[in-house]
């Protein structure tokens, strides 16, 4: 159960929507339209265990996500869920990394102030004496081609 | 028993000496045998340890998931404050601002270390380059790629930021860095194989005290380091589970 966004960390304009999380629990959130730029030429880095809560996560992730570290640490990682993704794209990253394999997508992340930011993500599962346990997923820049590609994907997916 | 020691090729070759040096230092404080053997590109250095000709190594992060997953190397140390960055740039002349200014059919050059390949590549992503629509140039050597580029055979270098900040000031200046890495989480390790993990112990201490005397902060400072920082077998594994996401 992730707490609903607070109107006061909103900056800007925000239209307000109610995700549906995989294990039926919501979220209220607001969403701006304000993107901001990926940092260039860093990773954007984090771990959650196998229940994906977040266990560690490095200062280009809290700077972009928006919260503090403290705010992140032991939250799900869906926090970060942007109600322009379609559910599908979750279940296909979770469905294919619990089967051990990596996952990668083009994800457009939720700030805390309601803004955004586009990444290619990559996620591998954390494989220690033949068991999952944990994920780690690294980001990077994405080509704006390849956001407006997804961008026009993920508008026809639910 | 004699340990063998090598150490990965991506080092300027003007610190050739300081390693030897380094070697005969850990021969004489550990009281065993150690053979340095240095290899001049990243394939010898692989093909002796696919042949278990390395017992001990100083390695490119690149080479640590093969070390560690496949042949049971374990971590030992890593540089402290000294992360594998490195800057990809062009001539000072050139109407080329920002990566995503580059267009297809770009032209590389730079040497062969996978670390800087493969991140140099993933900076050139934001510009929608990947291996279809560019053309790579490999090198023998750092200035050789600044010669390329500075010529105009090659639109873009890569190079580690140490390498670059060693050419001169007057090449510097005919060149443009367009971004400059900052990864934080890759970086080289030092690395004990099965055939030395008896001595892992002392390896370990030795290198994490080797900053507190003038002679081992002289020898660390010749090697472009500040101090060694020991790392546990979970750190290594964290950085292979990111480097392999980079190849995709």
């Amino acid at each position: 159960m992730i707490a609903d966004m607070n109107p006061a960390w909103i900056t800007g304009e925000a239209s307000e929507h109610v995700l549906t999380y995989a294990d039926g629990s919501t979220r209220r959130v607001y969403v701006t339209g304000i993107e901001t730029p990926y940092p260039q030429g860093k990773l954007i880095v984090s771990r959650t265990n196998t229940q994906g809560i977040i266990t560690h996560c490095n200062q280009s992730f809290v700077d972009m996500a928006g919260y503090e570290e403290a705010e992140l640490i032991g939250q799900p990682h869906c926090l970060l869920r942007h109600p322009d993704m379609p559910h599908g794209a979750f279940k296909d990253l979770w469905e294919t990394v619990h089967a051990g394999k990596q996952w990668h997508g083009y994800v457009k992340n939720l700030r805390k102030d309601g803004g955004h930011y586009w990444v290619y993500a990559t996620v591998v599962p954390n494989v220690r004496n033949g068991e999952i346990v944990g994920y780690t997923s690294v980001r990077r820049e994405p080509s704006r081609e390849k956001v407006a590609a997804a961008e026009a994907l993920y508008k026809t997916m639910s | 028993m004699t340990i063998n020691f090598t150490v990965s090729p991506s080092f300027p070759n003007e610190r050739i000496s300081d390693w030897y040096i380094f070697n005969t230092w850990m021969q004489r404080s550990l009281e065993v045998s150690i053979h340095l053997e240095l290899h001049d590109s990243f394939k010898s250095q692989r093909d002796a340890i696919a042949a278990g000709q390395v017992d001990m190594i100083y390695a490119n992060p690149f080479d640590a998931s093969l070390l560690v997953r496949e042949k049971g190397f374990k971590a030992i140390a890593k540089p402290a404050d000294h992360a594998d960055e490195m800057v990809v740039f062009t001539a000072a002349g050139n109407a080329i601002n920002q990566i995503r200014d580059l267009q297809p059919g770009t032209r590389l050059a730079y040497v062969d270390d996978p670390a800087i390949n493969t991140i140099g590549h993933i900076l050139l992503e934001p510009a929608n380059l990947d291996a279809s629509n560019i053309q790579d140039n490999v090198r023998d050597t750092y200035i050789q790629v600044a010669k390329e580029v500075l010529r105009g055979n090659v639109d873009v270098g890569f190079m580690p930021v140490e390498a670059f900040n060693s050419l001169s000031s007057l090449v510097q200046r005919d060149l443009k860095v367009l971004v400059t890495s900052e990864m934080q989480s890759i970086q080289h390790v030092f690395l004990v194989g099965p055939a030395a993990l008896e001595k892992a112990d002392a390896i370990s201490q030795l290198l994490a005290s080797m900053h507190e005397t003038d002679k081992g902060q002289a020898m660390l400072t010749s090697l472009g380091l500040s101090r060694w920082q020991i790392l546990q077998q979970e750190d290594v594994e964290f950085m292979i589970d990111i480097i392999s996401t980079l190849g995709h």
